[in-house]
């Protein structure tokens, strides 16, 4: 039987790194990922897991390790946040380039300067185009259920790629919530075996890893990567499925609350989308607005029609970008207007929760009755907002 | 080269399933300076082929033979670390085919 167990994030991640049992782990602590695996280190002293832990000196060096070593054939994790992920930039290319089915938490945290270790997604929206999947947890029932799923998904023969499971700092990472936990057997039966078609320490079979490929060929590799990152849409559904029935909780690109009626929906990523939730029910009993919540859990590979027609119904949208890219403006506002094309449905960008700045319900009550506004308007103006700043 | 190149569904993902095929590239190629070695005043003394970061100083018992173009880049350390300055760094296209004869790989008296 499944057990229910009071757990942080970063417990409950460490928990799924514990039942995944990887042959290599080399990670470096980073706040507010530490305490993972601070944890997983003490699976690793207990004798709880077979794994080899190495200690490295940087986060570049942690993410050069797990490379070297699944390109031995080994099943290897790691885990960092922001300035960790940062340093590791130049080795994510190198890992989806190599096609290496590396699994890492991701907790998220936002990057200096000014020095900040609270949350928002500027660091994995930064690594948005590094080949890497990205999924998002709303709690930690989700971050434990996506870490394991990651391995499933990444070590697919059709996909070959790395994947990252994020979860939000501090706010999932160091909050207590009870969560489900399969049995350590169960879990195993699920990720099953991994094997590698060339290894690197295969002395009878020598292939080349990390190639040089020019003019003549790099261009290939990298249709090779698109193609599997295309071929991951159906392997996401197909594993979430699975595991929907394995454990009760069915996972998709998308979780859609009470969008089917909604006049105005609100999209985002992460923890927030809990708390939108509750903020979608509160104005729908006060002030009689039908709201809904489109949850973003894969961000990477992106569901654009899945979400066109998930929205296609509503008459105003917020979205909800916890990171910016300057210039431009908030990611996911961008790539949902994209996915939206054609659509004459007002759109705002609501950029909050810079550098964990709450958002507290009020707030999300707030987008609502705006969105509200908007709709009634029929044009969105101001078209990016920022919520909970001092002008 | 006039190898067919291979299409994407031949390739393996991210790998290349043979071992040593970056000695098929000619990276001398990419060479603007070639190394002329005086091999009147060459001691022997493996300098080069110690630094030589690409392997491209051809030896064979102690005695330097020449230089390797398929693989030498014209980066010039050999020239710079030969005790004896015997090698001189020569714009490669005003190296004549003699000059190129001379320095390839051979047996020296």
């Amino acid at each position: 039987m499944p057990e229910r167990v009071a757990k942080t994030g970063n417990d409950a991640a460490a928990y799924a790194l514990k039942q995944i049992n990887p042959d290599v782990v080399a990670a470096y602590p980073i706040t507010p990922q530490t305490e993972l695996m601070h944890k997983f280190a003490e699976y690793v002293a207990d004798g709880d897991v077979d794994t080899e832990f190495v200690q490295v000196e940087s986060e570049h060096s942690a993410m050069s390790a797990v490379v070297g070593a699944s390109l031995a054939g080994a099943r290897c994790c790691t885990a960092t946040s922001s300035a960790g992920l940062a340093l590791m930039w130049e080795i994510l290319y190198v890992a989806s380039g190599s096609r290496c089915p590396i699994v890492m938490p991701l907790v998220n945290r936002a990057l200096s300067s000014p020095i900040n270790i609270h949350c928002d997604h500027s660091d994995s929206m930064g690594a948005r185009d590094s080949g890497w999947l990205q999924l998002y947890a709303e709690n930690s029932q989700e971050a434990y259920d996506n870490v394991l799923q990651a391995v499933r998904i990444a070590e697919h023969p059709d996909v070959m790629l790395p994947t990252m499971a994020t979860l939000d700092g501090f706010i999932l990472s160091h909050t207590i919530e009870a969560l489900e936990v399969n049995e350590d057997d169960v879990a195993k039966e699920f990720i099953g075996e991994y094997k590698r078609d060339y290894s690197l320490i295969d002395v009878e079979n020598p292939s080349t890893f990390g190639p040089l490929a020019l003019q003549n060929y790099y261009f290939e590799y990298k249709k090779q990567q698109i193609d599997a990152m295309d071929a991951a849409r159906d392997v996401v559904l197909e594993v979430g499925r699975e595991y929907g029935e394995l454990t009760g909780r069915d996972y998709g690109f998308l979780d859609s609350y009470k969008c089917e009626d909604a006049d105005v929906i609100m999209v985002g990523l992460g923890s927030t989308m809990g708390t939108a939730k509750e903020a979608a029910d509160r104005v729908r009993s006060e002030n009689g607005i039908a709201a809904g919540v489109l949850k973003v859990r894969c961000f990477r590979p992106f569901p654009a029609s899945e979400i066109a027609d998930a929205l296609s119904g509503a008459s105003a949208i917020g979205v909800m970008d916890r990171s910016v890219s300057f210039g431009l403006g908030g990611p996911l506002y961008h790539e949902v207007r994209s996915a939206m094309y054609g659509s004459q449905t007002p759109t705002a960008d609501f950029i909050y929760g810079l550098g964990g700045r709450d958002i507290p319900l009020g707030d999300l009550k707030d987008i609502f009755v705006q969105l509200d506004e908007i709709r009634k308007e029929g044009k969105a103006e101001p078209d990016v907002r920022y919520v909970g700043l001092r002008e | 080269m006039s190898k067919k190149l291979m299409t994407k569904s031949e390739m393996m993902p991210g790998t290349v399933t043979e071992a040593g095929s970056a000695a098929a590239l000619n990276t001398g190629a990419w060479r603007t300076y070639a190394p002329l070695t005086d091999f009147e005043k060459c001691t022997d003394c493996m300098i080069c082929w110690v630094y030589c970061p690409d392997s491209a100083i051809a030896v064979k018992e102690r005695k330097k033979l020449g230089t390797d173009f398929q693989y030498c880049k014209g980066c010039g350390i050999c020239a710079v670390e030969c005790p004896v300055d015997c090698i001189e760094m020569k714009l490669d296209s005003d190296v004549t085919e003699a000059e190129m004869e001379s320095e390839k790989p051979q047996p020296r008296g």
